[in-house]
């Protein structure tokens, strides 16, 4: 039996990181029923422990609500938690594809920023309904007013109606739920037409396989259905149908405008990509939904293990996470420094940090990271034996020889950055000092809106830092790519004791590759020890040296006492600084620790 | 024949706990002598068991403060040994003394009793340097005590400590040359090191102490050097300077990774491949002669690969340096087993060592990156 389609809700909560989605997703839960207090540990939705503790959400999520609402009536409601990074927003737009309406949630205390105006827009152009909430309205600072006439100037949302709440209080709840019900409108969909639904996420079950999240727009599915995934070609049976109450529930059929799970005994995530179209194998529909797009990694970077041992526990891990994400890739790679290790791809930086904790986390590896890069277009001219091509370059150890390369494009932004404008001034100086352009300026309240295209190879390196650092925390920052375009650009090594060391080159601007040269060398200086002899440290663009810091050579090292009965301990500490050595690469004699990689390669420039 | 063994004997208690001194040295309001002597006796007997058919070719009484020890104590060790083993004719019998007033006069009885070498801990001249050293003497006892060394003993050195919170260049030369003054035939010169758990390891932490960094230290030692080889004594290890032939020999055997017995409380020794190890406390020691006959707390043979390590990382703190073939003796490894050759030709190639037929030595330019140095030539498993 499925719900009639004017009984169903589907709607998204958007809110930006720390504005209380989690919190207020759980009340409703709590409310209507779906867990009782004893079941619910806080934050249902967000699964792993990383969506946890940094408040974000990796994976979409649902949960069927049954709602008994002041008209007497009972609905199905289906929440979606989608990821709210801009790292993952193309999961974020399927998410909303399946959605009528949405929840927007703003702070009562910090209002509306960056990363909620990329999501209210997204939301817009779905033609959803939106419900403006305003959460936290019993925090001493919290000023409904003020939020009140932002969401109403910035986003252009009426708000006289917002639901004033406090979900961690509890304030507001059952207002929210009739709101969704008398403002949110029901889907649409035939259930007599073929089978059209969308791959709205998936993910790898250790019990159940891929476990896969749909919403239908026509048709019914079945268990036991025989069903095509429209672009990658393919047909499974279905084995299970179901929902989460957020407890997984099996149900016997999925109908029109309803959001559910099916599994079909698929054993990779790559394989249910997000965006598909599932139809019925035997009845197909005419033509897939629109919207599917290919998800390309942008933020490049090499993954070794800090203990060469571990190589192949790396394997594995990286192996078993690709199971559930399908939108980051990897290669083997193998670099003079680090040893073997991979390459891989990611949707941004947030992604690759996810990505990197959770190997170090549920996978007990100890990981050396090497500097993130972009993907860039390079335009080689034709040697003797090939002719002219252009290629794709992911790591800048694979640089071909300068000679060949007639032009180098990286890959740009259009960066939305949204700020008090007290820091204004610094903000447009770091813009500037990565080489952007400023598109666009303008102040609504005491804020500034600023919109600047902007290199993806400066932002990969330490500009969401900075811009947190300089705006202390209040700051906001969205952005979307906008293609590649010609830049000046060289490959700038770093040589230790004469030896280039590969894992730390890197691609930079011609303009600033001294400053980050420089900046690179005094850093090294400082994490290298003193060695028995003394060491240079060179930042070179091709032959010519740009930089240059020496480490001078150690000069004692020595214990002033050993007698007969200091012969146990000493040997004791012998053993104990080779161990420690074991933790080092040794490069031109040097023995560089690994803290001296991570720390160098942590940051860009010095600003 | 088997070579000559060096017996090693420890009295553990001091006036006061020094603090830099992370030695086995403890502070007790009285001590029973008798109980002492027995018990050291005791061990003493043990330990011949367990080595016969050895001459004793150096004993030293070290500590704590050895001069403390009564004189006849002192004695009897000396004949118990001299029973038991026997004593080299040329035998070295060293005492580490305190330059008290109260010690400096037991010298006589001391010499008397056999011993013929005497260290004194002087550490330093200076009366501010010895406050804060928190040493018991005065600059005046310090000199006066040597003085009285040269006297009673036919063979005298001491210590002193340097590279100091805020020492000087110029302040330790003149120190020094004072110190090179007297004459004596070996001089024992350390730096300043913060040993963890003394009294100076917490200061440091808090911030309260500093020392002089790694090239400040390299400079003095540099001074340290071309005094003393001036001076007629050159350094023979690390911290020790001679007058050629005037070297400690019991403290060679130690480097030159020879058998040692250690008797008395926290002793080490090593029985040709065998570390032993005494109980350190004082009250536990005697409590285990009292039981046991003996103050062991531990015996364990040692492997090969240790065994060679310890005498690599023994024996490259002389100038000499180390007998490959000697060690492979000890060790019944091929040296291929315990050097890394690679390691050797890059620091003999850097001036840090020197190599030639079987001997291995760490060169004047090496020496202060000793540790360094025998973590890249010595190959532990």
């Amino acid at each position: 039996m499925t719900t009639p389609l004017s009984h169903i809700r589907n709607f998204s909560i958007i809110a930006h990181i720390d504005h209380g989605k989690s919190t207020l997703a759980d009340r409703l839960i709590q409310f209507t029923g779906g867990l009782t207090a004893r079941e619910m540990s806080a934050q249902v939705l967000d699964n792993m422990d990383i969506e946890k503790e940094r408040g974000i959400t990796i994976k979409a999520q649902t949960v069927r609500l049954k709602y008994t609402a002041k008209d007497g009536e009972t609905y199905e409601l289906n929440l979606m938690d989608t990821p709210g990074h801009v790292d993952f927003a193309y999961e974020v737009s399927r998410s909303l594809a399946a959605c009528e309406g949405a929840l927007l949630v703003v702070d009562a205390a910090q209002g509306v920023e960056a990363q909620t105006l990329a999501n209210v827009y997204q939301s817009i152009e779905h033609d959803h309904e939106i419900v403006p909430v305003i959460n936290k309205i019993d925090l001493p600072a919290a000023d409904v007013d003020k939020v009140k006439a932002e969401i109403e100037d910035i986003i252009g949302l009426p708000a006289d109606d917002a639901v004033l709440a406090s979900a961690k209080s509890g304030i507001g709840i059952e207002e929210c739920l009739e709101a969704i019900v008398t403002k949110i409108p029901p889907p649409k969909g035939d259930a007599a037409a073929p089978l059209l639904a969308m791959l709205v996420d998936s993910w790898y079950d250790p019990y159940l396989g891929v476990v896969i999240l749909v919403r239908v727009v026509d048709g019914v599915l079945k268990k036991g259905q025989q069903i095509k995934f429209m672009q990658a070609g393919t047909t499974h049976l279905i084995d299970r149908v179901g929902c989460f109450t957020p407890k997984r529930e099996e149900l016997t059929e999925i109908g029109p405008g309803e959001i559910g799970f099916i599994t079909a005994q698929i054993k990779d995530v790559a394989q249910a990509r997000v965006g598909d179209t599932v139809t019925d194998a035997k009845k197909p529909a005419a033509a897939p939904l629109p919207g599917f797009k290919e998800v390309q990694p942008v933020v490049f970077c090499g993954l070794f293990p800090t203990d060469a041992n571990d190589f192949e526990k790396l394997r594995e891990s990286i192996q078993k996470l690709r199971l559930n994400d399908a939108s980051f890739s990897f290669e083997m790679e193998s670099s003079a420094a680090l040893g073997f290790g991979f390459r891989c791809g990611f949707l941004g930086l947030l992604h690759l940090e996810i990505i990197q904790e959770r190997l170090s986390r549920e996978y007990d590896l100890d990981l050396i990271t090497t500097a993130p890069s972009v993907v860039y277009k390079l335009k080689l001219s034709h040697t003797k034996n090939e002719a002219a091509k252009e290629i794709e370059l992911h790591n800048p150890a694979d640089m071909p020889d300068p000679n060949r390369i007639d032009e180098i494009e990286e890959p740009w932004i259009e960066a939305v950055i949204y700020v008090p404008d007290d820091y204004l001034g610094p903000i447009l100086k770091l813009c500037q000092d990565r080489r952007g352009i400023q598109k666009n300026l303008t102040y609504v309240g005491g804020r500034a809106q600023i919109t600047y295209e902007l290199p993806l190879n400066e932002v990969v390196f330490d500009f969401y830092d900075r811009l947190k650092s300089i705006s202390r925390g209040y700051a906001s920052f969205d952005y979307h790519q906008i293609g590649h375009r010609p830049g000046d650009l060289v490959k700038m090594s770093i040589l230790v004791n004469n030896e280039p060391v590969d894992a730390l080159s890197m691609i930079v601007h011609r303009g600033s590759a001294e400053s980050r040269g420089r900046g690179m060398c005094e850093r090294l200086k400082d994490l290298i020890p003193r060695h028995m002899f003394k060491i240079p440290i060179q930042a070179a663009i091709g032959g010519k040296v740009i930089a240059r810091e020496t480490i001078a050579a150690l000069r004692k090292d020595v214990t002033a006492k050993c007698y007969g009965g200091d012969a146990t301990r000493k040997k004791k500490l012998l053993e104990k600084q080779k161990e420690g050595k074991k933790r080092m690469r040794e490069y031109g004699n040097v023995n560089i620790p690994q803290e001296a990689f991570i720390a160098a390669l942590r940051m860009g420039d010095d600003a | 024949m088997a070579e000559p063994l060096a017996l090693y004997v420890h009295w553990p208690f001091c006036v006061s706990k020094c603090p830099y001194c992370d030695f086995n040295s403890h502070v007790r309001e009285s001590v029973d002598q008798q109980v002492w002597r027995a018990a050291l006796l005791a061990d003493l007997r043990h330990e011949a068991m367990l080595l016969p058919g050895r001459a004793v070719s150096s004993i030293f009484f070290g500590g704590g403060t050895p001069s403390l020890m009564p004189p006849a104590t002192v004695a009897a060790v000396i004949a118990e040994a001299a029973a038991l083993w026997g004593l080299t004719d040329d035998c070295e019998i060293t005492l580490e003394a305190n330059p008290n007033s109260v010690e400096v006069a037991a010298f006589a009885d001391l010499a008397a009793a056999g011993v013929n070498r005497v260290s004194i801990g002087v550490q330093s001249f200076d009366p501010q340097v010895l406050e804060f050293l928190g040493r018991a003497h005065s600059g005046d006892e310090a000199r006066r005590a040597i003085a009285a060394a040269q006297t009673c003993f036919p063979r005298a050195s001491f210590d002193l400590i340097y590279a100091r919170p805020g020492q000087g260049l110029a302040d330790w030369e003149k120190e020094l040359r004072a110190a090179l003054a007297f004459g004596t035939g070996h001089l024992s010169l350390y730096q300043l090191t913060i040993e963890p758990g003394t009294r100076f390891a917490t200061l440091a932490a808090k911030g309260e102490l500093v020392i002089p960094d790694g090239d400040a230290a390299a400079d003095l030692f540099d001074a340290t050097q071309a005094l003393t080889r001036a001076a007629g004594l050159p350094r023979y290890e690390v911290s020790n300077h001679a007058r050629p032939g005037e070297e400690s020999r019991h403290n060679l055997t130690y480097w030159r990774y020879g058998d040692y017995a250690g008797v008395g409380p926290g002793a080490h020794g090593r029985r040709t491949g065998q570390a032993t190890e005494r109980h350190k406390k004082p009250e536990n020691f005697v409590a285990a002669v009292e039981r046991n006959g003996y103050g062991i707390k531990g015996e364990s043979d040692l492997p090969a690969h240790e065994r060679a390590t310890e005498a690599m990382l023994m024996g490259l703190r002389l100038n000499e340096g180390i007998d490959l073939r000697r060690v492979e003796a000890r060790s019944g490894l091929g040296r291929e087993a315990f050097v890394d050759a690679g390691a050797v030709a890059r620091l003999t190639h850097q001036g840090l060592m020197r190599a030639a037929g079987d001997r291995l030595a760490v060169t004047d330019a090496g020496i202060l990156l000793l540790d360094s140095i025998l973590s890249e030539v010595v190959k532990t498993h």
